[in-house]
C-alpha cells in the first residue's frame, strides 16, 4: 500500500515533468531546436500569469486564457525576429542564443518583479484532496497530471490530423523539399514556435499554483524537462509524457528509499536508458 | 624591418623608468580632510537579493548620517563607501572584494548577508591583510566553513551574528511552550545549512533528545525537490506534531502544499531561512498564518542606533515609508555593520595602518539598533553574538505581523503575544 502512494505520487510528478517538457519536445521535433531559456520561459508564463491574476483580479486558471494567446505571440514573433535566423546547418547558434536569452530574461524578471518569492494563489483547489481508500491524492496534482494527457493528445491530433500537422512533419523531415512544395518554413516555424509557448505557458501557470517561484527559478526545470524529452525519444510527444513518468516514480522510489536519492534516481534513470537505448525509448525517426 | 634601439631611445626608457616611481607612487589625497574608504559587497540581485532589498535605504541613511565626517585623534576624516554586488555568486563575491581591495584600495571592507557572501570576502580580506567585519550569516558556516581553528582564529576578518545553538534553544522554547506531543520532523536539505541542522553532534538531534522530543529525519533532500510525499508520509506514521527544518521558500511552498494535499496537518511549523521574508508569507496566502521563525531582529526590538540615534522601531518605519514595502531583518544588521565600522574608525589610533585598525575591530564594545557588538566575548575568536529569540507569523488586521513568542534567551527583547496553534 505504501508503495502504490509512493508511485501514484511519481505518476503525477511525471505529469509535471512531462508539461514542462512537451513544449521543448515541439521545438526539437519541428525545428531542431534545443531550447535553453525553456525554464526561463515557463518563469515567465507564470510571471505573466501573476500580473495577469494582479490586474483582473481573477483566478489563475481563468487567467490562462489570456496567458496563453501573449505568449503564443511572444514565441511567433521571437521565432520570426530571432530564432529563424539561427536555424541553419550548425547547431551551436540557436544554442547560445538561446542561452543569451535565458540571462536576459533572469535579469529583466528580477528588475521588473524583484527576488522576492511570489505564487499564484489558486484558493481552495490548492489544498484539496481526494480519498482512494487510505491513499490521499491532492485535487492539484491529478490536474496537472490530466492537463498533460490532455495537451499532448491535442497537439498530438494537430500532428497527425490537421493540414498544419502536415506542414509541421514536412519541415521537420526535409526544410528544402518542404519550401519546394510551397510550404513557407518562416512561417510554420513560428507558428511551431507559439504552439509551444502556448504549452509553456500552461506549464508555466501549474507550476506557479504548485509552488512559489523568482526569476532565478527556471535553470533546474530545464534540466528535468531535457531528460523527460530524450528518456521518451526526440520528437515523440507521447514519448515526452513516458519520458516525465519514469522519471516521476524515478525519483519518488529513490526517494522512498532514502530522500538524499530523490533527484539522484532520476538522473540515474535517465543515464541508464540513455545506455542501453541512447535514441530513447520511443524516437520518432528510426535510425 | 628590424627594431633597433638607438642611443637616445635608451637614454628616454631610462629617463622614464627612473621618474615613473615618483609619479605613480601611492598617495592619498591631499585634501582638506583625508577619507577612509569602506568597501561593501552585498548580494544586490540573484536568488539573495531579498537580503540587500533594503540596500539603498540603509546606505542613504548611513551617509547622511555621516556626512560630517568622523573624528579620529583630532582630526576629521570623510568616509566613502564603495559598494558592489556579488550577484549571490561566491565567486563574484570574491571578484568584486579582491577589485575593491586591489583596485580601489579600500581601507575597511564590509559584507553581509549568507555564507556566499560573507565567506568569499572575509578569504580575501585575510589574504590580502585588510580589515573586514562580516555579519547576517550563523557563525558556524563562517568560523568553520572558512577552517578556521578555534585555538587561533584569523587575524584581519571579524563577524557578529548568532549561531546554531541560538536557533536549536529559541526553537525549544518555543515547541517546550507549546503544549504539543513532542516528536518533531526534520526537513533537512543537502546543502551547508541543511547538514549543520541535521548533524548527530552539532546539529538538532542531540539538543532534541536531551530535551525528550523524538525526532524523525528521513534524510537529506536535494534543494528544488518537486515532491515531499516520502516526507508527509513519514511524519504522519509516527504521529509527528511539529515540523521543523532550514528550507528555502519554494521547497517550503512545495511542502506546505503536498501537506494539505495528503491530509498531515503539524500543530507547529518552525522553519529557518525560509520564513524570514514577509513577501514569502504573502506569498503563501491564508496558509502563511500560524507559521513559526527564528526572529534576528524587529522592530520591537529595545536597542537604538548608535549613529543616528534612532530607535530599532523608527529604521524599520522609515523604510516603510520611504519604498512601501514591510520591513526586512536584514535592515537591523546592515545599519549595524556600518555602525560597527564608524566606531571602528573613529578609536583607531592610526588609520593608515591595518594592525591598529585591528586593534581598533578587537577592543570595541558598543550598543548597536542590533543589541551589544563586544569581541572580546564569543564563541571561538572573531566571533561574537547578538541577541536571538522566535515568534510567530500572525494574521492582525490587514497584515500579517511577526511577533515574538518566545524570549527565554534574550529576556531584554519583550514578547509581543502569545503562541497560537495551526491545527
Amino acid at each position: 500500500m505504501e508503495w502504490l502512494g509512493v508511485v501514484v505520487q511519481g505518476v503525477l510528478l511525471g505529469g509535471l515533468y512531462a508539461l514542462f517538457a512537451t513544449g521543448l519536445s515541439l521545438m526539437f521535433g519541428v525545428m531542431r531546436l534545443v531550447n535553453i531559456a525553456h525554464g526561463d520561459l515557463i518563469v515567465l508564463g507564470a510571471y505573466i500569469a501573476l500580473s495577469t491574476v494582479a490586474i483582473l483580479d481573477v483566478h489563475p486558471v481563468i487567467a490562462m486564457v489570456l496567458v496563453v494567446p501573449i505568449m503564443g505571440f511572444v514565441g511567433y514573433a521571437l521565432q520570426r525576429t530571432l530564432l529563424n535566423r539561427t536555424l541553419g546547418a550548425d547547431i551551436l547558434p540557436p544554442l547560445l542564443v538561446t542561452f543569451g536569452l535565458s540571462v536576459i530574461l533572469q535579469n529583466a524578471l528580477l528588475e521588473i518583479y524583484s527576488a522576492d518569492p511570489q505564487k499564484l494563489s489558486a484558493g481552495p483547489m490548492e489544498t484539496a484532496s481526494v480519498s482512494f481508500g487510505s491513499l490521499s491524492v491532492g485535487v492539484f496534482p491529478l490536474l496537472t497530471f490530466v492537463s498533460a494527457i490532455v495537451l499532448i493528445g491535442l497537439l498530438q491530433w494537430v500532428f497527425y490530423h490537421t493540414s498544419l500537422g502536415r506542414e509541421f512533419r514536412a519541415v521537420s523531415d526535409n526544410q528544402e523539399i518542404a519550401q519546394l512544395m510551397g510550404i513557407n518554413k518562416a512561417h510554420v516555424f513560428g507558428v511551431a514556435m507559439a504552439l509551444a509557448f502556448a504549452v509553456t505557458a500552461i506549464a508555466g501557470i501549474l507550476f506557479g499554483v504548485r509552488t512559489s517561484f523568482d526569476p532565478s527559478i527556471g535553470g533546474g526545470r530545464l534540466l528535468l524537462a531535457f531528460e523527460a524529452v530524450i528518456i521518451g525519444g526526440l520528437g515523440n510527444l507521447w514519448g515526452t509524457l513516458a519520458g516525465g513518468i519514469i522519471l516521476g516514480v524515478a525519483q519518488t522510489v529513490g526517494g522512498q528509499i532514502n530522500p538524499g536519492w530523490q533527484q539522484l534516481a532520476g538522473h540515474i534513470a535517465f543515464l541508464f536508458v540513455l545506455a542501453i537505448k541512447p535514441t530513447g525509448l520511443f524516437p520518432r525517426v528510426a535510425h | 624591418m628590424r627594431h633597433k634601439t638607438t642611443r637616445r631611445k635608451f637614454m628616454g626608457g631610462l629617463a622614464a623608468t627612473f621618474a615613473a616611481p615618483a609619479i605613480l607612487k601611492h598617495t592619498r589625497a591631499y585634501a582638506a580632510d583625508p577619507v577612509i574608504r569602506i568597501g561593501h559587497v552585498s548580494p544586490r540581485t540573484g536568488p539573495l537579493a531579498g537580503f540587500a532589498e533594503a540596500d539603498d535605504f540603509v546606505l542613504e541613511g548611513i551617509k547622511a548620517a555621516m556626512s560630517g565626517g568622523v573624528e579620529n585623534n583630532g582630526k576629521t576624516y570623510q568616509i566613502e563607501i564603495i559598494s558592489r554586488d556579488s550577484q549571490s555568486n561566491p565567486n563574484r563575491a570574491a571578484e568584486v572584494a579582491a577589485d575593491l581591495i586591489l583596485g580601489e584600495e579600500v581601507d575597511i571592507i564590509v559584507a553581509a548577508s549568507t555564507p556566499d557572501t560573507t565567506n568569499p570576502v572575509a578569504d580575501q580580506a585575510e589574504v590580502n591583510e585588510v580589515p573586514c567585519i562580516t555579519t547576517d550569516c550563523p557563525w558556524q558556516p563562517y568560523f568553520f566553513g572558512r577552517n578556521g581553528n578555534p585555538a587561533e582564529g584569523f587575524e584581519f576578518t571579524y563577524h557578529f551574528f548568532w549561531g546554531l545553538e541560538d536557533v536549536i534553544a529559541n526553537f525549544l522554547d518555543l515547541w517546550a511552550g507549546s503544549g504539543v506531543a513532542k516528536k518533531v520532523g526534520a526537513l533537512f536539505p543537502n546543502d551547508a545549512d541543511g547538514n549543520a541542522w541535521g548533524d548527530p553532534e552539532l546539529g538538532f538531534p542531540k539538543p532534541l533528545k536531551e530535551a525528550g522530543f523524538g525526532l524523525v529525519d528521513p534524510g537529506r533532500y536535494q534543494p528544488l525537490n518537486d515532491d515531499f510525499s516520502n516526507y508527509i508520509g513519514a511524519f504522519k506514521d509516527v504521529g509527528v506534531e511539529i515540523v521543523t527544518g532550514n528550507m528555502i521558500p519554494p521547497d517550503f511552498a512545495t511542502f506546505w502544499a503536498q501537506a494539505a494535499q495528503q491530509n498531515f496537518s503539524p500543530k507547529v511549523v518552525t522553519i529557518g531561512k525560509a520564513l524570514l521574508f514577509p513577501s514569502v508569507i504573502e506569498s503563501l496566502g491564508d496558509r502563511g498564518d500560524g507559521l513559526t521563525s527564528e526572529i534576528w531582529w524587529s522592530p520591537n526590538h529595545p536597542f537604538r542606533s548608535s549613529l543616528t540615534g534612532d530607535s530599532a522601531k523608527a529604521l524599520a518605519d522609515g523604510y516603510t515609508a520611504l519604498s512601501g514595502r514591510p520591513w526586512t531583518q536584514p535592515i537591523g544588521f546592515k545599519h549595524a555593520l556600518f555602525e560597527v565600522a564608524r566606531d571602528v574608525v573613529a578609536r583607531a589610533s592610526d588609520l593608515d595602518d591595518p594592525a591598529s585598525i585591528i586593534d581598533a575591530i578587537k577592543s570595541t564594545s558598543m550598543s548597536t539598533v542590533v543589541g551589544d557588538v563586544d569581541w572580546s566575548k564569543g564563541p571561538v575568536p572573531n566571533v561574537t553574538k547578538t541577541p536571538l529569540v522566535a515568534g510567530q507569523w500572525q494574521n492582525r488586521g490587514d497584515a500579517t505581523e511577526l511577533v515574538i513568542t518566545t524570549n527565554k534567551q534574550a529576556p531584554e527583547i519583550p514578547v509581543g503575544g502569545d503562541l497560537k496553534l495551526l491545527s
